[in-house]
């Protein structure tokens, strides 16, 4: 109790005196608060990017392409396939017609508003099935497009990224020529990066005769998976792979996040480093500035641990200042910022907006604590180790 | 310069603060290093595209072809030295992980129009002579331990096989480089074997062609001359030349270099405040000498130099030890990660680099100079 009391008691005053040594303080929060800032926001981008894709995906949805494809752009499926696909036992009713779209999904070019220059923009065929097997899909602006006509709609984010499929514009390329007559979203998935026209329109416009990438389905119950899975791969007439469609855009997430992670850890990391050093030059300045106060307190018999604690408490308080300032900041300048990457797995474009979460900023805020910890240790241990009797009568 | 003694015992006097503040600064240049390393890689080799090169397309993107067919016309307009076609086979090795370019090209006139590209020549006369062969980066060799000879089984993603095995080449050459900056990953192999065995529905389609012009500033009439040439025909095309069309798709991922230097400039304004803290105190404990060579005759003038020369001291052995060995090391290796294979610590890096070194020393020696230099010697000698 009493060495708790007592490091209780010196902590405090160390603390307090912060103040006297303002300077060196500032610099040791600043540099914490830095670290914090850099790997809290550039995580962000691969959480927000993440979220974009991972929602996209239901459990009770699946995605057929053909045999050895990760990717509806590497896909392909004729239309007689894609028949025999919707046959398939686990695949939900409606009406007596099972709730499946085949699909189509190519790229054009459109200038990316942020930097005028070209960039792949997926334009997705659908059928009326796809509506009803994404249900989040919302017209949020215009109509819903006619089947059987050159109508489109745009998802929102792709109209705020991309120049040319605004809401009521004609939109050309190559052979492909229809009008955009409305917007949705679909809660930020990456459905929202894409333009989305009548599948026949498309296979018309790119000569594709009667062929598609990818089939979409809902499924009865995500149990029947299993059904839907060994139906398709063991029936003779078919070489394609079914994947839920949640598994299906958590794959496509991993090299892009993988990348983001790879940077961001080596960048804080070595951040860290530099930030732990800014931290013992600190908390090593405050031990030399209380060198006669701390020799009184051992003089007056206060322990070495409670010395010991107290500069480290000291250092990890600086340091939760610095992470609790960076994280604040990341947050505000970040959280929500909209923008578009190209997914190497696709090969197209997806619009995302940087996501600061709770986890990531507590995952920052424990950064910054070990780094306070590691920088206030050495400097500790030398106030811990000082000969009373010398350092009193130093100046 | 007699003076470097001087500072040399002000550094030992406090070493502890020495040895941090040297690591604070060293280990930053490690890290602006690795970003520009980054920066480089996602720029995929950008600044050091051929002048000469055109990249031709189909005009409403890269994944529509454009027919094999074309060449002919391409090398007949005015102007054109040589040129190629080449269809991103997309192969993946030993599992899905394992991706490389892999080009399905007509691999000598392709290594004509990449000088940067060297084969030993009896290597490409193995090739010319074997359907199933392929050139392979080294890199790309070294990674999966491939030699001369072997016989390499490639999943063909995009465009499967007639019955759905893998492909296989036979590796009947390893490109090098003695170039920085050059893509060593990829695999070359002869479009006549691929075109033969692909699906019939994809024959003859191809995705680019690579043009070499024989005057590089005729380089933009060249590249209205074909796609005018090809305006109404079945496949329009768009013709960029290679530095532009590296450029657009670098455009895609997003403006790299515009978040390397908002970090950068985080890290930076840190040490800065790190130095200068460490100057500012040192000056502080310093008070009463500094009077004192004032006392003697040291002109301002030398004060600031002297404390300068310090922050200056900490700034260019920090930094240029992290930039040396960062060169040293960089020299050889890659990122290992698909998609950016360009690795290189560049010069331009390098040269930014050692500005940021001299201006970190100069502006965090600045401000405790400045007030060294104005110190009143009575009130310097009284202040304890």
């Amino acid at each position: 109790m009493r060495w708790i009391s007592q490091t209780l008691a010196v902590t405090l005053l160390g603390v307090r005196t912060i103040p006297q040594r303002i300077g060196p303080s500032i610099v040791a929060i600043i540099g914490i608060g830095g670290v914090v800032v850099v790997f809290v926001s550039v995580l962000s981008i691969g959480e927000g990017f993440r979220a974009a894709l991972t929602a996209a995906g239901a459990p009770d949805r699946a995605v057929v392409l053909r045999g050895g494809s990760d990717s509806e752009m590497t896909s392909g499926l004729t239309g007689a396939e894609t028949d025999i696909i919707k046959q398939a036992p686990g695949i939900a009713q409606a009406g007596g017609r099972p709730i499946a779209a085949s699909e189509m999904m190519v790229v054009v070019d459109l200038n990316k508003r942020s930097t005028g220059t070209p960039a792949n923009v997926p334009v997705r065929g659908v059928e009326p099935e796809s509506f009803t097997i994404r249900d989040e899909v919302k017209i949020i602006d215009g109509r819903m497009p006619r089947f059987g006509t050159n109508e489109a709609i745009v998802g929102r984010a792709a109209m705020k990224q991309f120049s040319g499929v605004d809401l009521g514009t004609q939109f050309k390329s190559g052979q492909l020529d229809v009008t955009i007559v409305g917007v949705f979203s679909s809660n930020g998935s990456v459905n929202e990066s894409e333009v989305w026209c009548d599948s026949k329109v498309l296979q018309g416009a790119y000569r594709r005769g009667n062929s598609y990438q990818s089939v979409v389905v809902k499924l009865d119950s995500p149990a029947s998976f299993e059904t839907f899975k060994n139906w398709l791969t063991t029936n003779p007439q078919l070489n394609v792979s079914a994947r839920l469609e949640s598994e299906f855009y958590a794959a496509q997430t991993q090299v892009m996040t993988g990348l983001i992670n790879g940077i961001g850890y080596t960048i804080a990391l070595l951040m860290g480093i530099a930030a732990v050093f800014g931290a013992v030059l600190t908390m090593y300045t405050a031990v030399a500035t209380r060198t006669r106060e701390i020799a009184t307190l051992r003089a007056l018999g206060f322990n070495v641990g409670s010395v010991l604690v107290s500069i480290l408490g000291e250092s990890m308080v600086l340091a939760a200042l610095g992470g609790l300032a960076g994280g604040a900041l990341a947050y505000v300048g970040f959280n929500g910022y909209e923008t578009a990457t190209m997914n190497f797995q696709t090969f197209s474009q997806v619009a995302f907006a940087f996501k600061v979460t709770p986890e990531l900023l507590s995952r920052g805020l424990i950064y910054s604590l070990v780094m306070g910890m590691v920088g206030g240790l050495l400097p500790a241990v030398r106030a811990a180790r000082l000969p009373i009797a010398t350092a009193l009568r130093e100046l | 310069m007699k003076f470097i003694p001087l500072m040399w015992r002000n550094l030992l006097r406090r070493k502890f603060r020495t040895v941090f503040t040297l690591g604070c600064i060293f280990i930053s240049f490690i890290l602006y290093s690795f970003m520009m390393i980054v920066g480089t890689a996602f720029s995929m080799g950008m600044d050091f595209a051929g002048a000469d090169r055109l990249w031709m397309m189909h005009k409403v993107s890269i994944i529509v072809p454009v027919p094999a067919s074309y060449l002919n016309e391409v090398l007949a307009t005015p102007g054109v030295a040589t040129a190629t076609y080449a269809t991103w086979f997309g192969g993946s090795y030993q599992g899905k992980q394992n991706q490389f370019p892999v080009f399905a090209t007509e691999v000598p006139a392709y290594l004509k129009l990449y000088p940067e590209f060297t084969v030993p020549p009896d290597q490409l006369k193995a090739l010319e002579a074997d359907r199933q062969g392929a050139i392979v980066g080294a890199d790309t060799a070294k990674k999966f331990g491939w030699k001369v000879g072997d016989r390499i089984p490639l999943m063909g993603d995009i465009y499967p096989s007639k019955n759905n095995d893998p492909w296989t080449f036979i590796v009947d050459g390893i490109y090098d480089s003695e170039k920085t900056a050059v893509d060593k990953t990829q695999v070359l192999f002869r479009y006549d074997y691929f075109d033969e065995n692909r699906r019939p529905e994809t024959k003859g389609q191809v995705n680019w062609y690579v043009i070499k012009v024989a005057d590089p500033s005729q380089s933009a009439a060249v590249a209205t001359a074909i796609d005018t040439h090809f305006a109404n025909s079945p496949a329009e095309t768009k013709t960029t030349p290679e530095k532009a069309a590296i450029g657009n798709f670098v455009k895609q991922t997003g403006n790299i270099g515009a978040m390397i230097t908002a970090i950068l400039t985080v890290v930076f304004f840190v040490i800065l405040l790190v130095v200068a803290n460490t100057m500012a105190q040192s000056v502080r404990e310093r008070t009463n000498e500094l009077a004192v060579l004032k006392t003697l005759g040291f002109s301002d003038a030398r004060i600031l130099m002297l404390v300068v020369g310090e922050s200056m001291f900490f700034a260019l052995l920090g930094g240029g030890t992290a930039l040396l060995i960062m060169s040293l090391t960089v020299s050889r290796g890659s990122l290992n990660m698909p998609m950016l294979p360009v690795f290189a610590f560049t010069a331009q890096a390098k040269l930014v680099g050692a500005v940021l070194m001299v201006l970190l020393g100069l502006v965090a020696g600045a401000l405790p100079a400045y007030g060294a230099m104005r110190l009143r010697i009575t009130d310097a000698l009284r202040r304890n």
